[in-house]
């Protein structure tokens, strides 16, 4: 009983949804703040995305008449469950060290949760918009999931083999050359999980009028932006432990890393034009699988002979 | 003051709507979303959708073409929601009072559906981007 009560708390309140959440639309204020004063002007005060979020709870939900009512309304919690599993997952492994063996595999699984959601639910809407943002979408998962996988196999080819984040959380594959090119890459694939500039080509307001999410209004797309901002957690917290040698010994450590990918993220986000589908697709599949195909080959090769910098 | 519009003052995210405005003060809006003015201060968002949108920026006299189409986009925008009518033709139909084509102005196609709308008007031809931020201001103070 206690421990149901405890896991509960772990999900609820503490590494889970109300410290992800709050966390979370922290990282979308500096989000939004580093892009203004990249375009040199004061961004928006700090409580600026609970205030959004606050507004389109009390807004009236809209359902579209032809849309797939149950999928359209399922598909945001889905997407949100999927993200506050894999947050709370994390945290639990980088405060309490409670891993187990595959939980990286389990951690790429529920990466492509949201994305799936967010195809689901724009496909039900029965939008024209929504349905060309979902097939772009549905190609960009396609597109970024192949060299992020591959990414991760350097590292556990780096690592020995291990396939506990914990364990993995105690090296720092990074600093290698294979390890750096699997690094950029998996940076370029989460800035395209996160839709992103240069890959928010599902979300193109100027094409496509926000494409996947243009038939959502009220709560369930205040349950999007709060999707999106745990993921703005989330995503790079992975990184942080699979790539640069997670929180360590101190959380300043980890937080300064943690701080490094989001600042890396915004500055592509905001330096970069949209890409076209077809370009994000020859991207990812050739220059990024190219870069790739080159590190597995590095760190087999420095894994066989001992040379741990290739 | 209910949590609803004190939350809708804090974020009121904006959905352009020309109603066959001649294009300048469409360019007045384009201007007024700038870094230069810098809306986001005061939580202003342009949004793709009127799905997404508190407040519609309409311009123009409303043509018998695109008065269906502004009924449907305001019956498309979440309540509560604020109509901005923009420019003197989006007002009182301006220099196109007599023209065959016009069955505005906004306030009334927008009642004929909804007879408890938000209507804030912001007039000049074109108003200057500070008049609309200071029409903003002002509108949003007195919900």
């Amino acid at each position: 009983m206690t421990e149901a009560l405890q896991s509960l708390f772990w999900i609820i309140v503490f590494p889970g949804f109300l410290f992800t959440v709050a966390f979370g639309l922290f990282a979308s204020w500096i989000v939004r703040k580093v892009s203004a004063l990249v375009q040199w002007r004061v961004g928006p005060p700090l409580f600026q995305p609970f205030y959004d979020v606050v507004k389109l709870m009390g807004k009236e939900i809209l359902v579209p008449q032809e849309a797939q009512q149950a999928v359209f309304m399922a598909a945001p919690l889905v997407g949100m469950a999927g993200v506050l599993l894999l947050s709370t997952m994390l945290w639990r492994i980088t405060i309490a060290q409670t891993a187990f063996v595959g939980d990286i595999i389990v951690a790429i699984y529920l990466m492509v949760l949201p994305s799936l959601a967010l195809i689901l639910g724009s496909s039900a809407s029965a939008s024209p918009h929504a349905s060309v943002g979902t097939s772009r979408e549905m190609k960009l998962v396609m597109s970024y999931e192949l060299p992020l996988v591959l990414a991760f196999i350097v590292v556990i080819i780096k690592t020995g083999g291990q396939l506990n984040l914990a364990a993995i959380a105690q090296q720092v594959p990074a600093l290698s050359i294979s390890g750096m090119l699997a690094f950029l890459v998996a940076l370029l694939c989460v800035q395209a999980k996160l839709g992103f500039v240069p890959f928010d080509i599902a979300e193109a307001e100027t094409e496509v009028a926000s494409g996947v999410l243009i038939e959502y209004s009220g709560a369930l797309l205040a349950v999007w932006k709060l999707m999106q901002a745990m993921m703005l957690v989330a995503l790079p917290l992975f990184l942080v432990m699979v790539f640069l040698g997670g929180f360590g010994a101190s959380l300043w450590t980890g937080l300064g890393k943690y701080v490094l990918i989001l600042v890396l993220v915004i500055l592509i986000k905001n330096t970069n034009p949209r890409m076209r589908i077809d370009q994000a697709m020859k991207f990812f599949w050739f220059y990024c699988g190219l870069a790739l195909a080159i590190a597995v080959t590095l760190a087999i090769i420095g894994n066989y002979c001992g040379i741990n910098w290739l | 003051m209910s949590w609803k519009i004190w939350s809708l003052k804090k974020s009121p995210w904006v959905f352009h709507v020309n109603t066959g405005a001649c294009n300048n003060c469409d360019i007045e809006i384009v201007d007024l979303l700038t870094p230069k003015f810098d809306v986001e201060r005061f939580g202003i968002k342009l949004v793709g959708s009127p799905r997404h949108a508190d407040a519609l920026l309409v311009t123009g006299g409303v043509t018998a073409q695109a008065a269906p189409r502004l009924r449907e986009v305001y019956r498309q925008t979440p309540k509560p929601c604020v109509v901005f009518a923009i420019g003197a033709c989006a007002c009182d139909k301006g220099i196109f009072t007599t023209g065959y084509h016009m069955v505005g102005p906004v306030d009334k196609i927008i009642k004929e559906i909804d007879p408890n709308a938000i209507i804030a008007y912001v007039p000049g031809c074109p108003p200057k981007p500070e008049a609309m931020i200071s029409g903003i201001v002002k509108a949003l103070a007195a919900l």
